[in-house]
Formats: C-alpha cells, sequence, structure tokens
C-alpha cells in the first residue's frame, strides 16, 4: 500500500500532497516539512530509499523518492510494495505528467495541481497502484478532458442567447459565460479584452433595469 | 436592488479561479496568510451562489488551499453539492475535495451514500470511475456497508476501466465492512483470470494485500497463483505474486519446495532488477521456511547469497541498499553464507549513504561473535565519534546495544569491557537513548554478580564527574544514566571505595537541576548509602565520623525537601526526620547501624519483563468483578479537582515506573523473607556464588587520571574501552599459548595420529574463547507455574484482524451484502434470499456456469481433482494447474448452494425419496436438487472434500431458514418466493422471476426455470417472444425480430435449470404482457417430437422497481420536495399481522422499511429508470390504507393496483 505521495520543490513548498490515511491539516504540513528536510540533505547519488519518517507508519514503512530538477517526488510506502517497481512508478507518472503538460515543469504543477490530481488518480487510487501503462492512463486522462470540453463548450452554446431570456438569467448568466470562458484555458485570449466589453455593459444594464 | 443583483454578477467576474489565487499567492510572500484569509472570504462568498459553476471553481481554489495546510472541512457539505453536479467537469472537482478532506469524522459524509450509488450506476464510465476513485479515499464502515453491493455488480462491468477500478477499492471496502469479504471473494478470484491485464494485476494487488495480513486463508489459492505466475509476463503482477509466495510459504514448507525450480529459473532468466531481487527475496523466505526440515538447499542459498553480493556491489545505490536488505534475512536463518561476506558489509559501514550504513549495521547484529565482538564494536564507536547526524548516532548507540546484549550476551566474554563501553557512549551529546544505556547498566550491573565492584567503581566515577549534571538541562537524554549510576552506587554500596565521597557527589546542590525521577532515585539511594558508611564506621569504631556524616545528612537533605517535584520532596521530608532521629540517638551514643542496614537488606533479583502477566489467576478469583461498586458518576466529578497533581504525575508517569518496581521490590523482599523465614519446608539456598570473580589483570590496568585536553568531553578517570581490546589479545594470545602448550603435548603423547593436523594455531572458533570473568548470568526470574503463553504480542486493534476470515468455508445464509434491505427490516423481514433482485440476478450467473463448468468436468473429472485439493497439488510435480481452486468459489457464489451442501450429506443417507416433501415451496431449490442427483455420482468421488465442509459446517444449519422467518413473528410466515408459473404442460413446467438492476435503466433480466416433467429428453429448446413497441428481447446480434433465441442446455429427465433472457424497455409506466412460445424436441425411446408451449410473459410495474434501502432524512427531504404525486388505496378484510403484510410487500413490491411505527409504516423502493416510490401503509382494525407519493403518476397508480391485489389475497 501507497500511504502518502508528496511532490514539493526544493525549497520544500508543497505542490501536490496526497494521503491516502487521515492525517489534520497541521500534520500533513508537518509530514511534508520533515520529509522535506529528509530528503534535501540527502546527495542525488545516494539511494533513493528512506528509512523511518517518524510521522507516517512504522518500521514498515519506507520512503521512496525521486528528485527531478526542482522537484521531489516522495512515495511512502509499506513493505507489501516493491521498492525498484515504486522507483519505476514514479518514474511512469513523472512521465506521463511530461506527456499530458507537453514538457512538464514546475509551474505546470503550480498551476494545475487539479490536473495532477486528476493524473495521479489514474496511477494510483486508494494507495494502491491502478496503472502503469502509461498508453492506457493518457488515453484515460484524454478522454476525460475531451469530455470535460465537449461540456464546456456545449455550456457556451447554450448561453449564447441568455441575456435575452425572461427571469433569473440576467445575474446568473455573465458569470456562468465567464467561468466557461475561463474553463476553456485560452491562453491567448487576453484576460482585459472580457473586461472591458463587460464593463461597458454595466451602465446599459443598470439603464435596461 | 437590481443594481445589487447585477453589481453581485458583475463582481463574480472577478472570480478568481484557481491559477488566480495562485498567482495572487505568490504575488503576496509578504502578507500571504493575510491574502488567503481574504480569498477564503471571498470562496465563502461564492459558495453561496446557487451557480454550480462558482461553487465548483471555489471549491477548486479550496483543494488548492487544503495543500497549504488549511482545514476546509467547514465546507464539506458544498463540496457534498459540487459531486452532485450533473455534469462531470464539476463532479470530478467535487470528488476530488471530498477525497482530500473527508474522512470517518466528517458528519455530512452519510448524505452521500445516495448520490454515490447514483453515479455508480451512471452511464457514463468516467462519473462511475470518478466516484470510485474519491470513495477509494473516503470510504467509511457505514458507506462501505451500503454501496458494497453495488460496487460488487460493477465488478462485472463491461468496461475493464471500471472493473479494475471496483476491484481495487474492493479492498477499501472488505477493511471497513469485513462481512462483505467472503461474499465478494469468489468474484473477486474470478478476476484473477480476467482478459484485461489491468483488472487482473488489481485483483492480485487485492489479494495480495488481503493475504499479506492473513496468509493462511489464501492458501488454497497458491495453485492459481503458481499458474499466474508461470503464465504472466507483467512484471508488476509478477513481482506482486512472488511477494504473496513469500508471505504464504512459512505456512506451507511443501509450497516452497514446489516454488524453488521455477524462481531459480526466473533468477537466472530475468533481466528485470526489481523482478530478480524480488525473486531472491521469496526464495529466501522458501529457504527460512524450509530451514527446519530440509538443510540441503545450499545451492539456492549460495545463488541468493551470490546474486545479492551483485547487487551490493553494485554501482547502484538503490540496489546496494536493497541488497543489504535482502541479506539481513538470510541472516537470521544461515548466518554461516552471510558471514563469509563481513568485508562486504564492514566496508558498506562506511559508506557516504545513510540509508545504506543503516541497513549494513542491521547486518552486524547476526555478524558478531565472541571473536569479533570488541573489534566491531570499537569501529561502531569511532563510527559514533564521527557521526554527524544525531538520528544515525542514535541508531548506532542503539545497535551497539543490541549487539552486545543480543541473546543474553552471549558474544561478551568481558564485562567489564562492556561497562566501559557504556560509560564511553554516556559522553554522546544530545542523544534520545540516554535511558536504553541506563538499563544496560542496571541490568548489567544486577545479573552479573561478578562485576557489581568493577560496576560500582566506574558508576561512581560517573556521578562524582560533572559534566553529566551540569549540562542536564541541554542534554536531557543522557542524564537518565545518572539513574542507573545512583541506583548501583547505593544497591551495592557495599563495594565501594570511597562511599563518603559518592555521598557527597550525590549530595551536591546541583543535583537538584536534574529530572525529578532521578533526583528521587538520588535520594532513595543516598539513604542506602548512608547505611552502609554508618555501618562502616561503627564497625570501625568511629563514632565521629558517624556523626560527620549524619550531620552531612541533615545540612544537605533539607535542599530536596525543598523541591517541586512530589516524590522527591515526599521521601526527602521523610528520610530527613529518620536521619535527624538518628542523629539525636547517636548523640546518645546509641548504636543504630545494624538497624539502618536493615532497611535494604535482603537480595534483588531480576524479573522477567513478562513474568508479571504470567502469574496464573487462581481458582475462584474473578479478576474482573467489582470489589467495591463503582462509583457513581457525581463522585468522580468531584474528584477533579485533584487533577492538579495528576498532570504533574503523568508527566514522569513513565519514568517513574521503575522506581516504584523499585520500592515495591524491596516492601516484596522484606515480605518474602519473612515469609520464607517463617516457613519451616523452605530450602534455603547454598550460599551464592557472589564472590567468585577472580582477580583479572584487566582490574589492574584501569588507568590512573587521564586527561585529555583535545577531548573536552572525555570523562575523567574512566578507562577507555579501546583498551581492552589489547587487553583482550592479550589474554587470547596467552590462552591460545596454554592451549597449544598442552596441544602439543598431546600430540606428543599420540604421534601415531593424522599426520596431517589442521592448522589450529590462529583458527581459534567461538568455543576456544573463555570468558575473562567467570560470570554467572543470572536468569530472569519467572513466576511458578508461570502460562506459557505468547500471545500477548498480538495487538487486539489490528484493524487487519476483522479480516481474518475463513474463505474456503461456504458461504452461509446469513452471509450476504445487506445492501439491497434496510437495516430497520432486518429483523422484521423473512426469506430476504429472494427479495435481493439483484443479489440473485448476480448469483445465477455463477451458477449457469457451474453446470457448464461440471459438465466440462466430466470429461476431465481425473485432472480437475487434482487441481482441487491443495494437498494433492502440493504433492505432486507441477502440473499446468488445469482450472483449478475456479470450481470452490462459484459453488461458493450461489447463495443457495452452501445450504445444500450443508444439507447434502444428511440427505445422502435418508434417501432420495424425502427430497421432494418440502421442495414445491421453492421451485428454485427444487431444481438444484435435481441437479444434484445427476451429479450424485461425481459427489460421492469427491466426498472427501465434503467431510470437510461437513465438519465445517454448524449443526443448525438446517434449521436456518424456520428460524429466520419466525424468530421475531407470533405468526409464522409461509415460505416465500418471487418466482411464479409461466406456464406448463406436460413436459415442462416454467417458473420465471423479474429482476431489474439500477445499473441498466432500460433493461430487466428475466429469469426462468425450465423443469423437465417428463420421461423425454428436452433439447433443442428455444425461447420467442412477440415484441411490443416498448418491451423487446434482446437477441444475438445478427438475428431478426422472429428469431428466437436458445436456451443454452438440454433437460434430461426431471433435471430443472435456469436461463436468463434480457429484455429491453422503453417506458416503465405501465404493465406490460408478452406473448411468447417455447419450442423443443422431445425424445425418448419412441422417437422424437416437436413440441411447443405458449405462454404470457406479464412484466408488472413491482418488477422495475428495484429494492432501495433509503435513510429517513433522505425520505424526508423527498416527501418535502414537493416533486411527486400522491394517491391512495384502502383494502378491507385483512386478517394478518402487520408484521406479515409488511414482509410481503416488502418481498414482492421490491421496498425497503424506512420507518415503522406500531401499525404504520413507511416505505421506499425506486424503479430502474431512477423513479421514487414512497409509500406509506397503516393497518386499522381490518383494513389497510396506503398512500403512494411517486415521481410518475401514472406508475404510481398501477402500482397501487398491483399491490390492491397482492393484499387482496392476503
Amino acid at each position: 500500500m501507497i500511504q502518502a505521495i508528496l511532490v514539493f520543490n526544493n525549497h520544500g513548498k508543497p505542490r501536490l500532497v496526497r494521503f491516502y490515511q487521515r492525517f489534520p491539516e497541521e500534520i500533513q504540513q508537518q509530514i511534508v516539512r520533515e520529509t522535506f528536510h529528509l530528503v534535501l540533505k540527502r546527495d542525488d547519488n545516494i539511494c533513493n530509499f528512506l528509512e523511518g519518517g517518524s510521522l507516517i507508519g512504522g518500521p514498515d514503512y519506507k520512503l521512496i523518492y525521486r528528485h527531478y530538477a526542482t522537484l521531489y517526488f516522495v512515495f511512502c510506502v509499506d513493505s507489501s510494495e516493491s521498492e525498484l517497481g515504486i522507483l519505476d512508478l514514479i518514474q511512469v507518472f513523472v512521465e506521463t505528467l511530461d506527456k499530458c503538460f507537453e514538457n512538464v515543469c514546475e509551474l505546470d504543477l503550480i498551476f494545475h495541481m487539479d490536473k495532477v490530481h486528476y493524473i495521479l488518480q489514474e496511477v494510483v487510487m486508494g494507495g494502491m497502484v491502478l496503472e502503469t501503462n502509461m498508453n492506457e492512463i493518457v488515453a484515460q486522462i484524454e478522454a476525460q478532458n475531451r469530455l470535460e470540453k465537449s461540456e464546456v463548450s456545449a455550456q457556451l452554446v447554450c448561453l449564447m442567447p441568455l441575456p435575452i431570456s425572461p427571469q433569473g438569467g440576467l445575474s446568473a448568466a455573465p458569470a456562468r459565460a465567464v467561468s466557461a470562458v475561463k474553463n476553456i484555458n485560452l491562453p491567448e485570449i487576453p484576460r482585459n479584452i472580457n473586461i472591458g466589453d463587460l464593463n461597458i455593459k454595466v451602465p446599459n444594464l443598470s439603464q435596461f433595469v | 436592488m437590481a443594481l445589487k443583483m447585477v453589481k453581485g454578477s458583475i463582481d463574480r467576474m472577478f472570480d478568481k479561479n484557481l491559477q488566480d489565487l495562485v498567482r495572487g499567492i505568490r504575488n503576496h510572500k509578504e502578507d500571504e496568510a493575510k491574502y488567503i484569509s481574504q480569498c477564503i472570504d471571498e470562496i465563502k462568498q461564492e459558495l453561496k451562489q446557487d451557480n454550480i459553476a462558482v461553487k465548483a471553481n471555489a471549491v477548486c481554489k479550496l483543494t488548492y488551499l487544503q495543500m497549504l495546510g488549511y482545514d476546509i472541512s467547514w465546507a464539506a457539505f458544498n463540496i457534498i453539492e459540487v459531486m452532485s453536479a450533473s455534469k462531470f467537469t464539476f463532479k470530478r472537482i467535487g470528488y476530488l475535495a471530498a477525497s482530500q478532506c473527508f474522512h470517518e469524522g466528517t458528519d455530512v459524509i452519510m448524505l452521500t451514500t445516495n448520490q454515490i450509488r447514483k453515479d455508480l450506476s451512471s452511464p457514463s464510465q468516467y462519473d462511475t470511475g470518478v466516484a470510485l476513485t474519491g470513495l477509494s479515499c473516503f470510504v467509511t464502515p457505514d458507506l462501505a456497508r451500503d454501496l458494497a453491493n453495488d460496487i460488487m455488480t460493477l465488478m462485472s462491468h463491461t468496461k475493464p476501466y471500471i472493473r479494475k477500478k471496483a476491484v481495487l477499492i474492493m479492498y477499501k471496502v472488505f477493511l471497513k465492512y469485513p462481512e462483505s469479504l467472503r461474499p465478494a471473494f469468489p468474484r473477486l478470484k474470478e478476476k484473477l483470470e480476467d482478459p484485461d491485464p489491468g483488472v487482473q494485476s488489481a485483483a492480485v494487488n487485492v489479494i495480495c494485500e488481503l493475504a499479506r495480513r492473513n496468509p493462511k486463508n489464501y492458501l488454497s489459492l497458491a495453485p492459481l497463483f503458481f499458474k499466474l505466475m508461470t503464465s504472466s509476463t507483467n512484471n508488476w503482477v509478477l513481482i506482486k505474486i512472488i511477494k504473496l509466495f513469500g508471505a504464504l510459504t512459512p505456512l506451507e514448507p511443501r509450497l516452497g519446495k514446489k516454488l524453488i525450480e521455477p524462481l531459480t529459473n526466473l533468477i537466472h532468466s530475468t533481466s528485470a532488477m526489481s523482478l530478480l531481487y524480488e525473486c531472491v527475496n521469496t526464495v529466501i523466505a522458501v529457504l527460512i521456511s524450509l530451514s527446519s526440515g530440509m538443510p540441503n538447499h545450499s545451492a539456492s542459498i549460495q545463488l541468493c547469497v551470490q546474486k545479492l553480493r551483485i547487487l551490493i556491489e553494485d554501482s547502484d545505490q538503490n540496489l546496494k541498499y536493497l541488497g543489504l536488505l535482502a541479506m539481513s534475512k538470510i541472516l537470521r536463518t544461515h548466518p554461516k553464507s552471510v558471514q563469509a561476506h563481513k568485508d562486504l558489509v564492514l566496508q558498506c559501514l562506511d559508506d557516504k549513504d545513510e540509508s545504506i550504513r543503516l541497513r549494513a549495521l542491521d547486518l552486524l547484529y547476526g555478524m558478531v561473535s565472541k571473536k569479533n565482538l570488541v573489534e566491531i564494536v570499537k569501529k561502531l564507536m569511532s563510527h559514533v565519534d564521527k557521526a554527524e547526524g544525531t538520528t544515525y548516532r542514535d541508531e548506532l548507540l542503539t545497535k551497539i546495544i543490541d549487539i552486545c546484549s543480543q541473546c543474553n550476551y552471549q558474544h561478551v566474554t568481558n564485562f567489564q569491557w562492556y561497562i566501559s563501553v557504556l560509560v564511553e557512549l554516556t559522553r554522546l551529546e544530545g542523544t534520545r537513548h540516554g535511558h536504553l544505556i541506563a538499563a544496560q547498566m542496571l541490568d548489567v550491573a544486577i545479573r552479573v554478580r561478578a562485576i557489581r565492584k568493577f560496576a560500582v567503581s566506574q558508576m561512581s566515577a560517573l556521578l562524582d564527574s560533572t559534566h553529566l549534571v551540569a549540562s542536564s538541562t541541554q542534554r536531557s537524554g543522557i542524564c537518565e544514566v545518572l539513574y542507573a549510576a545512583a541506583w548501583i552506587c547505593g544497591e551495592f554500596s557495599e563495594h565501594l571505595q570511597e562511599p563518603h565521597q559518592t555521598l557527597e557527589a550525590m549530595l551536591r546542590p546541583k543535583v537538584t537541576t536534574l529530572p525529578g525521577h532521578i533526583q528521587a532515585v538520588y535520594v532513595q539511594n543516598v539513604v542506602k548509602l548512608y547505611a552502609s558508611i554508618l555501618q562502616q564506621k561503627e564497625q570501625a569504631a568511629e563514632p565521629e565520623a558517624a556523626q560527620d556524616v549524619t550531620q552531612l545528612m541533615v545540612d544537605r537533605l533539607p535542599q530536596f525537601v525543598q523541591s517541586a517535584d512530589l516524590e522527591v520532596q515526599e521521601r526527602a521530608s521523610c528520610i530527613l526526620q529518620l536521619v535527624k532521629h538518628i542523629q539525636k540517638l547517636q548523640a546518645k551514643d546509641v548504636p543504630v547501624a545494624e538497624e539502618v542496614s536493615a532497611l535494604f537488606a535482603g537480595e534483588l533479583n531480576p524479573v522477567a519483563p513478562k513474568a508479571q502477566k504470567k502469574v496464573p489467576v487462581p481458582e475462584g478469583l474473578d479478576l474482573d468483578a467489582w470489589i467495591n461498586e463503582p462509583p457513581s458518576d457525581s463522585e468522580s466529578e468531584d474528584e477533579k479537582p485533584k487533577g492538579i497533581f495528576h498532570e504533574e504525575e503523568q508527566r514522569h508517569a513513565k519514568q517513574q515506573l521503575p522506581e516504584a518496581d523499585e520500592e515495591e521490590l524491596a516492601r516484596r523482599r522484606e515480605a518474602r523473607k519473612q515469609e520464607q523465614a517463617n516457613n519451616p519446608f523452605y530450602i534455603k539456598s547454598s550460599p551464592s556464588p557472589q564472590k567468585r570473580y577472580q582477580d583479572m589483570p584487566g582490574v589492574e590496568h584501569i588507568p590512573v587520571v587521564q586527561i585529555d585536553l583535545s577531548v573536552p568531553l572525555k570523562v575523567p578517570g574512566m578507562p577507555m574501552s579501546d583498551q581492552y581490546v589489547k587487553l583482550e589479545e592479550e589474554r587470547r594470545h596467552r590462552q591460545r599459548l596454554e592451549k597449544d602448550r598442552k596441544k602439543k603435548k598431546k600430540k606428543d603423547k599420540e604421534k601415531k595420529g593424522k599426520p596431517r593436523h589442521h592448522g589450529s594455531l590462529h583458527t581459534e572458533s567461538d568455543e576456544d574463547i573463555t570468558p575473562a570473568q567467570q560470570v554467572d548470568i543470572v536468569t530472569e526470574e519467572m513466576p511458578e507455574n508461570a502460562l506459557p503463553s505468547d500471545e500477548d504480542d498480538k495487538d487486539p486493534n489490528d484493524p487487519y484482524r476483522a479480516l481474518d476470515i475463513d474463505l474456503d468455508k461456504p458461504l452461509a445464509d446469513s452471509e450476504k451484502l445487506p445492501v439491497q434491505k434496510h437495516r430497520n427490516v432486518d429483523n422484521s423481514k423473512s426469506a430476504d434470499k429472494e427479495d435481493v433482485p439483484v443479489v440473485e440476478k448476480k448469483i445465477k450467473k455463477p451458477k449457469k456456469k457451474e453446470k457448464k463448468h461440471r459438465e466440462k468436468e466430466r470429461e476431465e473429472k481425473g485432472k480437475e481433482k487434482e487441481g482441487e485439493d491443495l494437498d494433492f497439488w502440493l504433492s505432486t510435480t507441477p502440473l499446468p494447474a488445469a482450472a483449478p481452486a475456479l470450481e470452490e468459489p462459484e459453488v461458493n457464489a450461489v447463495i443457495t448452494a452452501p445450504k445444500e451442501e450443508g444439507e447434502e450429506p444428511r440427505r445422502e443417507e435418508q434417501g432420495d425419496e424425502e427430497e421432494d416433501d418440502d421442495s414445491e415451496r421453492d421451485p428454485e431449490k427444487k431444481s438444484s436438487k435435481r441437479k444434484k442427483k445427476k451429479h450424485k455420482k461425481e459427489k460421492e468421488e469427491r466426498s472427501k472434500d465434503k467431510k470437510k465442509s461437513k465438519k465445517k459446517k454448524p449443526p443448525s444449519d438446517k434449521a436456518a431458514e424456520p428460524v429466520e422467518n419466525g424468530a421475531l413473528d407470533e405468526e409464522p410466515l409461509p415460505p416465500m418466493s418471487s418466482y411464479c408459473l409461466l406456464a406448463e404442460n406436460s413436459y415442462i413446467r416454467m417458473t420465471y422471476d423479474i429482476q431489474g438492476s439500477l445499473q441498466k435503466d432500460s433493461q430487466v433480466t428475466v429469469s426462468v426455470v425450465l423443469e423437465n416433467q417428463s420421461c423425454s429428453f428436452l433439447k433443442n429448446m428455444e425461447l420467442n417472444v412477440l415484441d411490443s413497441l416498448n418491451t423487446k428481447l434482446a437477441r444475438p446480434e445478427g438475428s431478426s425480430v422472429h428469431d428466437g433465441v436458445p436456451v443454452p442446455f438440454q433437460l434430461p429427465p426431471g433435471i430443472s435449470n435456469e436461463a436468463q433472457f434480457v429484455f429491453t424497455i422503453q417506458s416503465i409506466v405501465m404493465a406490460q404482457k408478452l406473448k411468447g412460445t417455447l419450442s423443443f424436441i422431445a425424445k425418448n425411446d419412441e422417437g422424437s417430437t416437436h413440441e411447443k408451449l405458449d405462454f404470457k410473459l406479464h412484466f408488472s410495474c413491482t418488477s422495475y422497481l428495484v429494492t432501495t434501502p433509503c435513510y429517513s432524512d433522505a425520505f424526508a427531504k423527498l416527501l418535502e420536495s414537493g416533486d411527486l404525486s400522491m394517491s391512495s388505496i384502502k383494502v378491507d378484510g385483512i386478517s394478518m399481522s402487520f408484521q406479515n403484510l409488511l414482509a410481503k410487500i416488502c418481498f414482492h413490491h421490491h421496498f425497503s422499511v424506512v420507518e415503522r411505527v406500531d401499525s404504520c409504516a413507511s416505505m421506499y423502493s425506486r424503479s430502474i429508470q431512477g423513479h421514487h416510490v414512497c409509500l406509506l401503509m397503516k393497518k386499522g382494525e381490518k383494513s389497510v390504507s396506503i398512500d403512494g407519493k411517486c415521481s410518475d403518476s401514472t406508475l404510481l397508480s398501477n402500482l397501487l393496483e398491483e399491490l390492491k391485489a397482492t393484499l387482496a389475497k392476503c
């Protein structure tokens, strides 16, 4: 069983915290800090296994980690997992991230923590390894992304005539439109244009009402 | 107002999304906390909006904040709202947040049950997937119980994506709801052979986790896993299986023998290091399990050790680490093979990597011998000096102590050396293990009598050296050794050279800075010391000196009387009074020494740690009985104010334990002495061998003062343990010489002996080294007739203990997933077997398979038997393991089957005629019995297996059904069956039942039991119906609407079997009747005829309902929602009891009881298309009225008609 998966950067800032056993938030942070201090003082050319973070589990547990550029990927596992297997799994996870984000870097993890979680969910479920085949993982992620996109565009289409709709629509519509646009995540649409447009509408609307 | 609304919505356009939030936090590095609290306020506003998109966005941001350590449990309800969004985008956000912050204590979690169930049965696989993933993180015992059945259904989902998730989550369900393990296990086992590798891997994963905790229950799966191991190419699966075998072999050595060969093959062939490593590991486990029986596996051990050496020598640190790890496992049973690689291990001790050093340390434990202990410890001590981190140093310290103390100090030949090692260890700064050193000092001093004198001299030096006391504040850990030092000096004060000096040292003002529990020991032992000095002085007739000592005590003790520590204060003031009294007596020249030392007279014996626990309870003593009645609650509240002191005591509770023991011991010692003295039968022990120690050169060589300023921490006057190395060598050398001399003499005598004598000059074995001191290691005392129980090691709170379930036992009737019935109904419902349509449906499938399987089985009977019997499998060479163990789970899967199995032996004795008398009431049962006849022959062959199950079966099995029916009923209900007659002629009788499933909103399954009533052989059976617009028979692909569906079996005379047909349905609000025909060929001795049987299939509205439990709060919400239309009926002239009526309606109409008050009950059910149906049933004198509410009025009125018909029959 995998007890926890932690991703943090060289300064110990958490980028992904996934516990498969309940810990209160303060303890979680404490574990992250402690784990960070444990791995930080280790050179890159020494082994990737660490025993006894005192907070997680007992002697049965091990920390298995990999260090990529600015990020540490740490898995806390018990003795039922193969150490080398987990190292491979971390590699699979990171390569999957790389595929999904196209050249993943720390910034991707910072701004898309939710997506990283969704990817992780296809690899590990409830502390148990779900899938190790990267193609399968990527295929499922993409299918879910497509599903999400189709929902967003469907929402956009149905939103078009909304401002004219008789009641209730007025207050809800713009917000929904905005969040819909946001959800598409199109970086090329500059935000201020939206705001500019909408700003102009404000006086109109109040007059209309 | 309107303006405000608009303004609100405009504001929301500036709502931050996750990216904005992250950016914002990054831009507010200085006042991050303030910024985030501002954001949380915004989020709270957003959560108040009705718009689900806004809410989802807010929840998404909360998930991010949760990662940063903010508690978001206050938003739990909003998270549930987002979880229940219809859009996948939002749903996924909701489930993610829930998986991060929900736990068993989350109170709203029970509101999610129905939502999760809905998502699990969603047509979109990703909705289902996301719900499964989320649930895997926050499943609670309640959720597990309520959803187990739904998840179990998903294990057979068409999509492998869902299947593998459902399989994996079952492990979590088992953990939370162990009762589900037995019913679900057959299916789980089935998944081991799933065509999809992902599902297979998931099943292996789950079973491995289960088996790791309770391996013995999974031994029967060994053949199956063996087959997988030899056939699978997936390294993940292989690794898991091989690990599993590692857990199984200790239980079944024969399994190990079987494994050795394929595993060694794998070791030779695989290129994957991970697999190689696991193979080696399991081979080691096998060897360990075999070690007692078969010593001739040296080739395998050599192979392992050799492979591990390659790993350890690898430049990859990871492999090196793992190699050492595996090595330590071999060490336990085959220390010789590992000791050959001592060089390698010692080399690893110098590795720059701490993990590797720690592993090497573990190995050292097994590598020490009498010969090399001193040398190894010396090396470790040098590491202690060099070690930079305290954790590693502490680890070294514990290892040194472990190594030396292992097996009752087996390898320590010179305890003076050991004591000086311990003393040297006290120089460690900031260690947490002061108490460990202290415990060792005490242990050695108490148990090795010969060393006491030396120990006392060292301890008095320790007490004298100020560095420990001085820095007690910073080095809190190490001052613990003073505890031991003080006690040893006090207890064995007769060995002290300069008792007066030690006494002064112990009374220094600085002592008061020590922790309370140490001070307390000081105070106590100061008196012991004082007593012995008094005695000395009085014997030497120096009354002035004695009075001086008393004066010293009177002067110094008050500092302890002022102590804040209660224990110290109490002891000190007590003793101070005593000493003052002595002073008065001394002033009168009364000799007191005798009486004072009598306070501490007596021998102290070590007591085994578990001795107390093992004292047998005398007969007639009930330890649980109250001696005095327990105080009432109010009294205990009165006691609370005492807490001021309690707290103080608790803090030191742990540390004070030994003290209390010591006092206790002293008291007991006295009592025992008294008793022994008064007991004429007590045989006094022969004079103790206490003074038997010899004067060894080691004692004289203790250096006088050796102050080395470069090492400021060195304890002055302490002997360096290093010197013992030299001494030891010298000593051994002398011994060798002596021995050689003797040998030479011998050899001279037997000159005609073997010409080639072994060059034994420098290959001394352990036995050759005689200990430096004649030590008698006192063994620990155990109470007389101690109970030989070692079970006290088991942790009763182990969550995995609940999963220790025998899986081979046939499934009992009571063991079913409870999902389809409501908790409230548990005891009121009868024959709950058949009111569980979903369960039943599922369960019948395997039955069909079983049937097929049995047919196949006949052909390969011999083969099959081999697979079935684990003993047999293990006793032969590996077969291709043909369908092993497949048989049994399927028998288990049929819920009714175990019952038959249980009855079988009895029935066979009674003869088959008796079978029919009660079978009429249950065609289902009858059918299976008939089937049994057919297989009687086979059964006899397998009777060996059955005997086993017979034994396991509780004798009450046959009575199970009536008990269940009538347990709480005044009048027992007649047995009910949901099967009703479809059609019948002289050849065949058809009964049928219709079941819907929440997972498929437009399908129902019709199970038809076909029973051959003739003496002809029926074959080529084909069932066809005239489809209506609404209801269509699902035919195999490519066949037209006029084609029938073939029945997948033939019926010999007197046999019955069940076939299932799937119908697709559009609208379910109306009942339907379909005309159909069963055509078949009847063949007997006279020839064959083509026959037909027409029937009408009645799809009642009831058959679209699925029993679904509902909580009363959800039920109330549903009724209040106002979405439901209402209607009611009333039926007169009913005499049946309410209880039975309720049971009947629940059973025949698939309802579950929500609440019941007297003769009034609310019930709930759900149609396969998601209509809610709520009923309120009230019973009057002779009438029953039912009010119904339903999302569809037509459905409701039709349902009520059907209910009326049922009631009219009552």
